[in-house]
């Protein structure tokens, strides 16, 4: 929770502003039944309409400050939570993005989402219903305990007497209370879970005929959501009827012990009634603290799911460079091993060097670490051992700033999102409208941009959907080289390109960027075939290193793939 | 969709939420009575403890056998007042669980019927926002506001028949008042309405965008892009702040005037009251005037006047509450009430074990009404027989598999399966006997055997690992710790494009359907891998009709029909031979991979 006072300390003068017109409102309004009763047991007594009508103005003026104190204090509490809720989503939401792949693998999308959204509008409810309504409660039962106490000591002490009980129970509560907001919010992250699978699978579900499969799945997360739900109400349920219970008991108590006080002469029976009175005030008051109380909960469970994110280190450590790398050589890998999950390893004692604009293709099976090494190359994930190096320097050395704007890159199945097609490929990024158009040209994606008819702001709908794959790519490529980088990183871009496009990117690319290195994952010999270096890859260790024609004499596996590719070529 | 939709009167979303509550009228009926007795238990307590006092107060001093007795009274009075009002809240909450539950079922279950279109043309965070953020505030008006307005009821009613006997005019009072406020929230309301309703739909786009965003969290990354994407992000979010303030601000009038009006008219009880006492103790009101008063009868029409204003002032209080959850409820209900996939004919035909012949008869078919992506495509496909469909990229190749399928529904023309129109077939059967892989690989979490089974719910284990070892990803499976309860966890590291792939084949494998879909199946399959698995791909390709979209020559080269699209026209058909000779757009991209 103690992030929520951060963000609430700038607001800290308007808080407080807020609350002092809030107290102003409350106290007006509080008078006003002390005019009422004082009129009944009074003024109606003096036969002087004049003063009852006096006594009615004062009243009305209370009811008019309280009114406008009212009015204005929670206009201010909404400011003051907007202006809250805007940060604390805007923090989250830039710290998500500044994890590291690591900790976006642990935490999974959904998850991450449901903090976004769920989570903080569970703490920005709370935030706002304690500034309008958690003002009223302290004050009743400040004000009520300091009369009670001025009025009959010892009757106050047998009412204050059963605070530590109510103390206790809300504490003993609580600490069930956050584990079981907690597992509420998990099963909303389950259920979000299945509701984004399946709006992203719905061509398979329903080429399956799966819908009632995939009802039965969700059935299963809104039914343990559900139960969770339940559990968690039933449980915290208990606050209120027990708090009430036992301010009642207290009510009890002060009868009883009253009763014995009276019959002793050390208390009067009339003060005994007043006593009462307030009483019941500071009971309601009491319930009205345990209603924030579960709300508090609800919140603290979701706060410490937002805190968890926020607290999580955004960026892998940068460290010096042990300057023992070499200047001239653009890219290296020296010995580097990785593992994912700290088992088998990934990538196994890999070496090898690349010159300033060269080519670099790297082919393997499906799963042997190919987009592996570009992970680490851009340092999503640190190599276990080894160093990586660019330019001379240790990835490590340079800052994440540094390192990404060296690179262009393009992954496998890369998102798009919904925008004109300038902006997904200018992406946010300083870049003129010319570039855009010669990445477009380079890419091979020109001509088919300028077949819509609202050419460059054609809208592109979320994941590209209303896009061909071969399009989506060019697209993604197009933004990969749009800001003109030192080193482009192609991860399997090309496959849905035909034959003819493919070369003609290739050839494209080597006339219009040629100082850019160029690293290219792929299926097709094709695609890597006129590459510098080619790295063939098989479960994480590096089997074949070289060009073309040298790996079609001293690697088996290369020659195997070159040939069946060549034999039954591609056609698009 | 929402915003296509004019939007609904505030008494059909009233009226659609009440029948939720209504359909569970045995735990609502049961929550009324609780709340009845609760209420009169709470009124007991205090009558037991004014008798008790009354027993201190006695002259001849304090009477403790009254005393005790009604101590004991008051305990279980406040016992049984706490097991009822806690039996209430786990009614309730059942009760708003039990709608909610079957509102999220419901939201969720219609959108499994709806069209495609419908999930390319909406931010599936804000399809999310509808289940999680909308339903659940829904669900806090209902679990904690229910009981409140019950209560009031209850109570207002009360109050005012107390009041009517102690004095009638007094009761004038309030005919004033009581329509003031009426009136004015009415206003009020109408007022704020559009404004939570704003702020519902902003809250969705900002889910959807938080949703979508994420989603490339990493490429994201590597351009280094986090500041441009948050400060989009930011603007949303102050959109969506700004809705939510704007309602807020909005709404902070109501409860402090309507509090204002009914502390005014206590006022006016007082004064009024007051000086009625006056004029009935000085005889200018006769005892038999309907206007003579007691001093007690003023007391007990100022605390009935209390608890009439009470809760008044309370059902203001949450009324912004209840009108978020009316926008929600309307966001929720909007959904409910889009355009299903249009349902199967009463006399659809149902295609139990389909042979598998296909006809495609001059279909024309574009996604919007105004650009058409197909143009009087005509294939014939016999049982059995492989079409491969070739073209450039944007060419509509997977719009006929999305016709095929009838993800869509073509504009002319028709698609016969067996002869049969396939918008006469009932859908799922028309879907079952097709079979498909896609580039676009989907796997949900779950174990992996789970994905595979996937495709054949009755198939048998042994099966399944068939299925894994034809698709050449048995031996992987079991290479992982779990083998093939490994779960598939989002965007899991440990596997790849590929490998996923090579899952959705094994998928495939074990469905009988008599029609097969490959859409660039194997484009994230390494070629060596492809390979191997060949020969199991062309067993599953046997006595199939296959439609194929590929790049691989070999393949397409051995179909017995290739169709050439190009801007959405057939521009040539035939099989490769016959293609090869025309000379034509098939014979140059055939060269092109020489050169």
């Amino acid at each position: 929770m103690k992030w929520v006072f951060t963000f609430l300390k700038p607001l800290r003068s308007r808080i407080a502003l807020g609350v002092g017109v809030k107290i102003i409102g409350t106290v007006a309004e509080l008078i006003i039944p002390f005019l009422l009763s004082y009129i009944l047991e009074n003024v109606i007594k003096t036969n002087q309409i004049k003063s009852i009508i006096l006594y009615g103005v004062a009243m009305t003026v209370c009811a008019v400050v309280a009114c406008l104190g009212n009015i204005i204090a929670n206009r201010m509490a909404a400011k003051t939570t907007m202006r809250f809720s805007t940060q604390m989503r805007k923090e989250l939401f830039s710290r998500t993005l500044y994890l590291t792949a690591r900790s976006t693998d642990r935490f999974t999308i959904p998850s991450l989402e449901s903090r976004i959204t769920s989570d903080t509008y569970n703490v920005q409810n709370f935030i706002g219903m304690m500034q309008r309504m958690g003002i009223r409660a302290p004050i009743l039962l400040l004000g009520g305990s300091v009369i009670t106490l001025i009025m009959d000591k010892k009757l106050a002490l047998v009412m204050i007497a059963t605070l530590p009980i109510i103390f206790f129970v809300i504490y003993s509560i609580s600490r069930m209370g956050v584990p079981l907001y907690t597992t509420v919010q998990q099963s909303v992250d389950g259920m979000v879970r299945v509701v984004r699978e399946d709006a992203q699978g719905i061509r398979v579900i329903k080429a399956l005929s799966k819908v009632d499969y995939e009802n039965a799945r969700y059935d299963k997360a809104n039914m343990k959501l559900r139960k969770n739900e339940t559990k968690a109400g039933t449980i915290m349920g208990i606050v209120n009827p027990v708090m009430t219970l036992l301010m009642n008991m207290g009510i009890v108590a002060v009868v009883a012990f009253s009763a014995y006080f009276v019959s002793k002469g050390t208390s009067s029976a009339t003060t005994v009634i007043a006593f009462m009175q307030y009483f019941t005030l500071i009971s309601m008051a009491m319930m009205s603290l345990s209603r924030m109380f579960v709300m508090y909960t609800k919140c603290a469970a979701s706060a410490k799911r937002i805190s968890q994110v926020l607290e999580q280190a955004s960026e892998l450590e940068v460290i010096e460079d042990d300057g023992k790398g070499d200047a001239s050589v653009h890219v290296s890998f020296e010995n580097v091993t990785f593992s994912y999950l700290g088992k088998e390893n990934n990538l196994k004692n890999l070496s090898f060097s690349l010159k300033k604009g060269e080519a670099l293709g790297i082919i393997g099976a499906t799963g042997s670490g190919k987009s592996t090494i570009l992970r680490l190359l851009m340092r999503f994930y640190d190599a276990d051992s080894g160093v990586i190096r660019i330019n001379g320097r240790d990835v490590r050395s340079y800052t994440k700033d540094e390192l990404t704007s060296m690179f262009g890159v393009v992954f496998q199945n890369d998102f798009l999102y919904a925008d004109t097609i300038e902006e997904n490929i200018r992406f946010g990024r300083d870049i003129s409208k010319e570039d855009i158009i010669s990445a477009t040209k380079t890419a091979q994606a020109y001509d088919f941009i300028n077949s819509f008819s609202e050419g460059y702001s054609h809208n592109v709908t979320t994941g590209g959907t209303n896009l061909s794959g071969g399009q989506r790519q060019r697209l993604l490529i197009s933004r990969a080289i749009a800001g003109r980088p030192e080193i482009l990183v192609l991860d399997d871009s090309s496959s849905a390109l035909d034959y003819k496009t493919d070369a003609s990117l290739r050839q494209a690319l080597s006339r219009d960027i040629p100082d850019s290195t160029v690293i290219t994952v792929a299926q097709r010999v094709s695609s890597v075939k006129n590459c510098d270096l080619i790295l063939v890859i098989e479960d994480g260790n590096l089997i074949g290193c070289g060009k073309h024609d040298e790996l079609m004499q001293t690697c088996a596996e290369y020659k195997e793939i070159s040939d069946s590719q060549m034999g039954g070529a591609f056609l698009d | 969709m929402t915003d296509k939709k004019k939007p609904k009167s505030k008494k059909g979303v009233f009226l659609r939420l009440s029948k939720y509550v209504l359909q569970q009228w045995p735990l609502f009926i049961v929550a009324l009575v609780l709340t009845l007795l609760s209420n009169q238990l709470s009124l007991l307590g205090p009558k037991y403890s004014g008798v008790a006092i009354d027993a201190i107060e006695l002259k001849g001093g304090v009477d403790f056998t009254a005393v005790w007795e009604n101590i004991i009274y008051m305990l279980i009075c406040y016992v049984a007042s706490a097991l009822l009002s806690y039996l209430l809240s786990v009614v309730m909450l059942w009760l708003s669980q039990k709608i909610i539950y079957k509102m999220r079922k419901q939201v969720f279950e219609k959108l499994t019927t709806l069209p495609v279109n419908f999930f390319d043309t909406h931010a599936t965070g804000d399809i999310i926002s509808h289940l999680s953020y909308d339903i659940d505030t829904i669900n806090s008006t209902l679990s904690h506001d229910l009981i409140q307005i019950m209560t009031s009821i209850y109570t207002v009613v009360g109050a005012l028949v107390f009041m009517w006997q102690i004095s009638k005019p007094m009761i004038l009072i309030f005919v004033f008042t009581v329509p003031v406020s009426l009136l004015f929230t009415r206003y009020r309301s109408k007022k704020v309405r559009p404004l939570f309703s704003k702020r519902a739909k902003k809250y969705g786009q900002l889910n959807g965008y938080a949703e979508e965003m994420l989603t490339g969290s990493r490429t994201i990354s590597a351009y280094g892009r986090q500041e441009v994407i948050s400060s989009r992000f930011n603007k949303i979010n102050d959109e969506a702040m700004d809705a939510f303030y704007k309602a807020e601000y909005n709404a902070a009038l109501l409860f402090p005037t309507i509090n204002f009006i009914n502390n005014f008219s206590l006022t006016l009880v007082a004064v009024i009251g007051g000086i009625l006492y006056m004029f009935s103790q000085n005889g200018t009101i006769l005892a038999t005037s309907a206007f003579f008063i007691t001093l007690g009868g003023v007391a007990q029409f100022v605390q009935y006047s209390r608890k009439f204003a009470g809760p008044i002032n309370e059902f203001s209080n949450i009324l912004h509450e209840i009108q978020s959850a009316f926008s929600a409820a309307e966001r929720v209900f909007a959904i409910l009430d889009e355009e299903p996939e249009k349902a199967d004919a009463p006399d659809a035909k149902e295609l139990k074990s389909a042979k598998g012949d296909v006809v495609i008869k001059d279909v024309t078919f574009g996604y919007t009404e105004e650009k058409t992506v197909l143009n009087n495509v005509s294939v014939n496909a016999k049982k059995g027989q492989t079409v491969a469909i070739v073209g450039p990229t944007g060419a509509g190749k997977t719009t006929i598999i999305n016709l095929l399928m009838r993800f869509y529904d073509q504009q002319r023309g028709q698609i016969l399966i067996d002869g049969i129109p396939s918008i006469d077939i009932k859908r799922s059967d028309l879907r079952l006997a097709f079979n498909m892989v896609l580039q676009d690989t989907w796997l949900f979490c779950g174990t992996i055997y789970d994905n595979i089974v996937y495709g054949r719910e009755d198939a048998t284990p042994e099966e399944v690992y068939e299925a894994a070892k034809s698709a050449k990803i048995d031996t992987y499976i079991n290479s992982l710790p779990d083998g093939y309860n490994t779960v598939l966890s989002d965007d899991g590291v440990n596997i790849s494009k590929g490998q996923k792939q090579l899952i959705t084949i094994a998928r495939a494998f074990l469905s009988k359907a008599p029609i097969l879909i490959l859409d660039e199946a194997t484009s994230n399959v390494d070629s060596r891998t492809e390979i191997q698995i060949q020969k199991a791909m062309t067993a599953l390709m046997e006595n199939k009709t296959c439609f194929i979209i590929a790049h691989r020559l070999s393949t397409i080269q051995n179909a017995d029909t290739i169709l050439v699209v190009k801007d959405g026209t057939v521009i040539e058909q035939g099989n490769h031979e016959e293609l090869i000779k025309q000379g034509g757009f098939y014979h140059s991209l055939y060269h092109s991979q020489f050169n």
